[in-house]
């Protein structure tokens, strides 16, 4: 038996004039305005708090910094001999559940204790979840989301399909952009500048 | 007959059943790996172990005779220890790079690992490093590595290929299989030994990496490469359609049928379903006078039976010839013959042609004729045989000197059956010729109006092999493009000429087949699935004992 409950109860009286609700609201962010102030003006006089105030980060020009365990960008690790490590076994296109994963497998006659690569391996953005499971399921480790790269996007839907040689093209996130830092305070400014330098 | 009682359950079975045989019956799976039915019993994986009372130790299961009285448990602690004990046994040289490995998701050795073992690994020692990835025939690709030596191939090749070509060499953990020095797995029931290796020693290297077992759908149908029929598995790949270039059919597997093909199917037959995914592929109704071009089905049938009216028209009857095909459904033939002979009262209707080369064929499961379909075609009597119409040679021969006005040809490639010239000046004669078939081939190339029919895997319906047994094929793809079963076609075409063929399923069609061809008169739909039904018997078996998964 299902029991199937009507979330929707009918309004009362009171709450069909809105007037609790708009009441409530304007004193949840009168809440925040008036913390935040005082956070602020106490720390212009230099008294250091355990919790930071809110604070703006003027992206795209500042960044926030990065968990180390933040999932991003998928990239694929190689061999010493700089082959993919992929043996192309289709774990990951399995366990995927956006199906956004497309592996040709090929054989890998010259080295016959590998046996197996992929000939193709196309991951299609658009579709992706970023659930982590590909990384999960990977026997080989050869499927990683530690790029760092958070800016996905493209004017064609065909453009935000990573193929083969451009996931073994990208490398990890540098641990110095990686910062478990509860302050809020933003990444140095080399990073940025280092970032518009590889843009331009 | 003697009892024997296992795990409780008492049976009766006749005697020098082995302990194996006896529990399959009772309904108790005991894990095998060197035990097949089609095959001698060795004994040589002991995964079989079973507790029998008043025996001092286990026994395999597979090499023991039931005796009279005998009582046996296949799930005592003892028996479960035994087990896991072989399964760590036989893993302790093999690798464990099940996601590499082609055979992973239909391995026993995984398998019973799940069921029976679930240990954790005590070895050490580095596992014994042998040849890898060798290409031992055309069909069959070697991991020794991942072999456990059961010898079911080497059984197999001994036994029912009988050509001899594997054997075990080495001892111990040095035991290796390998063909015999200078020859190799070159035989035409090699693919067989890749069924029965029942972990991922022996691979087929035409399905080899091209997708994982565990994305393919499975379809019961028959094989269409000759007249024994053996009996398949389809393995369509419908989920992932981007593997394996785009082809839908992956592979084909054979299914038992003690009364067709056992376990087995020969390699012309395992092999010979790419052209249903070919280039070759006719995909939508065609006109190719002058220019070609591609039509609806609508126009197609509206256009074709014009053309035709007016050939019976002006010429008469006489003028028409049909070449009808061994390789469509009795279905497809029998709906042929109400459209074509009742309907429209044509009189040349033939299908057999002669091929110029004789088929390769041998004592076992291949025959040489190569068409699924002949004995139902001429139960059907859709024969110049069986009828007064000419047969095909004395229509091409009557197209030359243009007594036939018009030919409508199914399937065939007549280049198949004569000369490339006599065809063509046959051909070109005709005010109207109709190909319909799934492939383009050379009397395609010739005709006014060519129409996609679906492959074998792309409709259901039935054969009647060598035996005059009727065995059913199943839809296992969509249809390519606009393709349409032969009998759809027939109907469609009928419609134009309003002649009442009032079948909407395959089952409708075999209904009426029953009915009206004295031949098939009884026969159960519902039983023809799974292992057919014989006609030579005289008569339809019963309906309980043909309903077979």
């Amino acid at each position: 038996m299902i029991n199937v409950h009507d979330k929707h109860k009918p309004l009362t009286f009171i709450e069909k004039t809105y007037l609790p609700a708009i009441v409530s609201g304007v004193l949840l962010t009168s809440r925040h305005f008036f913390v935040n102030l005082t956070r602020h003006i106490l720390r212009a006089f230099g008294v250091k708090l355990k919790n930071m105030a809110a604070v703006t980060i003027q992206y795209p020009e500042f960044l926030r910094p990065l968990f180390p365990r933040l999932r991003t960008m998928h990239r694929l690790t190689r061999r010493e001999d700089g082959t993919p490590r992929c043996v192309a076994c289709m774990m990951c296109e399995t366990v995927c559940p956006a199906k956004c994963i497309y592996i040709i497998a090929d054989e890998k006659l010259e080295n016959p204790q590998i046996e197996k690569m992929p000939r193709s391996f196309d991951i299609d953005l658009g579709l992706c979840v970023f659930c982590g499971y590909c990384v999960e399921a990977c026997p080989e480790d050869a499927i990683r989301m530690d790029t760092g790269i958070l800016e996905i996007s493209n004017y064609t839907r065909n453009g935000m399909i990573l193929d083969l040689e451009t996931m073994l093209s990208l490398e990890p996130m540098s641990s110095r952009y990686v910062q478990y830092d509860r302050g809020g305070e933003v990444v140095s400014a080399d990073y940025i500048d280092e970032r518009h330098r590889s843009d331009a | 007959m003697v009892k024997v009682t296992i795990d409780g359950i008492e049976i009766e079975i006749p005697k020098g059943t082995t302990v194996i045989q006896a529990a399959e019956q009772a309904g108790i799976e005991i894990p095998r790996y060197c035990y097949h039915p089609g095959l001698s019993i060795v004994g040589v994986c002991r995964i079989c172990l079973v507790e029998i009372e008043r025996m001092p130790k286990l026994q395999v299961a597979c090499y023991t005779p039931a005796t009279e009285g005998m009582v046996v448990h296949t799930n005592t602690e003892q028996v479960l220890e035994a087990r896991q004990a072989v399964m760590e046994f036989l893993l302790v040289n093999h690798p464990l790079d099940c996601p590499v490995c082609d055979q992973a998701g239909e391995c026993w050795l995984q398998n019973f690992y799940m069921q029976h073992a679930l240990h954790d690994s005590r070895m050490f020692e580095n596992k014994v490093k042998k040849s890898k990835a060798l290409q031992i025939g055309p069909n069959v690709m070697l991991d020794s590595e991942r072999c456990i030596l059961c010898s079911r191939c080497v059984r197999f090749c001994d036994e029912i290929s009988k050509s001899n070509e594997l054997g075990i060499f080495n001892r111990g953990d040095r035991a290796e299989l390998q063909p015999y020095p200078g020859t190799e797995l070159d035989n035409d029931y090699s693919g067989n030994t890749i069924d029965i290796c029942p972990v991922g020693a022996l691979t087929d290297r035409d399905f080899r990496f091209r997708t994982r077992v565990w994305y393919l759908s499975e379809t019961e149908s028959i094989c269409p490469g000759c007249s024994t029929g053996c009996n398949i598995n389809v393995h369509h790949n419908d989920q992932r359609t981007y593997k394996a270039g785009g082809s839908r059919v992956s592979r084909l597997k054979p299914r038992y049928n003690p009364d067709v093909n056992e376990w087995w199917m020969c390699d012309a037959g395992r092999y010979g379903f790419t052209h249903v995914d070919a280039d070759s592929r006719i995909l939508a109704p065609t006109r190719s006078i002058g220019e070609e071009q591609e039509m609806s089905w609508g126009e197609a049938a509206s256009e074709i039976m014009t053309k035709l009216r007016e050939v019976i028209s002006v010429h008469g009857k006489e003028s028409v010839g049909v070449i009808l095909s061994p390789q469509m459904t009795n279905e497809d033939l029998f709906v042929a013959r109400r459209f074509f002979r009742d309907g429209l009262g044509l009189k040349h209707i033939d299908f057999e042609v002669a091929p110029l080369t004789t088929g390769a064929k041998d004592d076992f499961l291949i025959k040489a004729d190569k068409n699924p379909n002949t004995a139902g075609a001429r139960l059907l009597g859709v024969g110049a045989r069986q009828g007064s119409g000419m047969t095909v040679a004395e229509m091409l021969e009557a197209a030359r000197k243009r007594k036939l006005r018009a030919l409508y040809i199914c399937h065939h490639d007549l280049a198949n059956g004569f000369a490339v010239d006599v065809v063509e000046e046959a051909l070109t004669a005709q005010d109207l010729v109709v190909f319909q078939g799934p492939n383009t081939n050379s009397t395609s190339a010739l005709a006014h109006y060519v129409l996609p029919a679906a492959a074998f895997v792309e409709k259901t319906g039935s054969f009647t092999n060598y035996a005059e047994r009727v065995q059913m094929i199943h839809t296992a793809v969509t249809p390519l493009g606009e393709s349409k079963a032969d009998w759809q076609i027939f109907r469609s075409l009928a419609k134009e000429a309003a002649i009442s063929v009032p079948y909407f399923e395959a089952e409708d069609v075999f209904q009426a087949l029953t009915a009206e061809v004295e031949a098939f008169s009884g026969l159960p739909y519902a039983g023809l699935a799974g292992q057919g039904i014989a006609l030579r018997d005289g008569q339809a078996l019963p309906e309980s004992e043909t309903v077979v998964a």
